[in-house]
């Protein structure tokens, strides 16, 4: 599918980024005139994605995430967060609701159960020790045209 | 940033802003050490100044509800937005604490 418009953005696992990455992905998205709602679904999505990169891909050291965003030119929004950390073995276990590997620090284990009901497509990559990636998509409906 | 206001056995903790796993740390510092020194029977928490909240909100509603549980006290959850109540409900946890969404329990309109 064609790319209407694209960044790339990248940043140390600081977990002040949290809401840096959430900031930058609805202002570029704000070109698709989503309302309010759907806005308010990808920051969500976003940053349970970019937490898990910050919290599981790097546990004891900083790493970089890179976002990449594009804009396709069927109104769909397409986020996707990579890390260089430490990769999840059993990538459908992770995405259990309720499965966290950090109970102690109060993680409800929803990240993925999140990103899977405010988002249209969640796909996740992962190889232990190279890191991880998630991609996902949300198409942004047209407004004005129905009402 | 997070108002704690203690009073008699209930602790209302207004919090204002955005919840994520880089601010929930010190809300639930902060509440948890009066928590522990008050011991109430009713934590009370108002999101009237929540403007947004990820699953880290889960966690941290959870972790509290666990221990009010443990102290043999309850917790309701003030004030929430639409977009938070869906993170919510989504976790299940409004079976467990009562959750109001914005404009209930209130007599008129505001906006």
């Amino acid at each position: 599918m064609k790319i209407q418009n694209e960044v790339k953005i990248s940043f140390p696992s600081r977990s002040s980024n949290e809401g840096f990455a959430r900031l930058a992905v609805s202002s570029f998205f704000t070109q698709l005139d989503p309302t309010v709602d759907e806005i308010a679904d990808i920051k969500t999505a976003v940053s349970e994605a970019v937490t898990n990169a910050i919290v599981h891909g790097y546990p004891d050291r900083l790493g970089t995430v890179q976002l990449h965003l594009k804009i396709l030119e069927d109104r769909t929004a397409y986020i996707k967060i990579r890390d260089n950390g430490c990769g999840i073995p059993d990538v459908p276990k992770a995405m259990e609701p309720l499965y966290t590997t950090a109970p102690d620090e109060d993680r409800a284990g929803l990240g993925f159960s999140v990103m899977e009901s405010f988002m249209d497509k969640l796909k996740v990559l992962s190889r232990p020790g190279k890191g991880t990636t998630v991609i996902l998509q949300k198409k942004i409906g047209e407004r004005g045209k129905n009402g | 940033m997070i108002t704690l206001t203690n009073e008699k056995e209930k602790l209302t903790a207004a919090i204002t802003g955005e919840i994520d796993h880089h601010s929930a740390r010190s809300i639930r510092e902060e509440i948890d050490a009066n928590l522990k020194r008050s011991l109430p029977k009713e934590l009370v928490f108002d999101f009237s100044g929540v403007t947004f909240m990820d699953s880290s909100g889960i966690g941290l509603l959870m972790g509290r509800y666990k221990l009010l549980c443990s102290m043999g006290g309850k917790i309701v959850v003030r004030q929430v937005r639409p977009q938070i109540a869906r993170v919510l409900k989504l976790s299940g946890m409004n079976k467990l604490i009562r959750i109001e969404e914005e404009g209930e329990e209130e007599n008129e309109d505001s906006e």
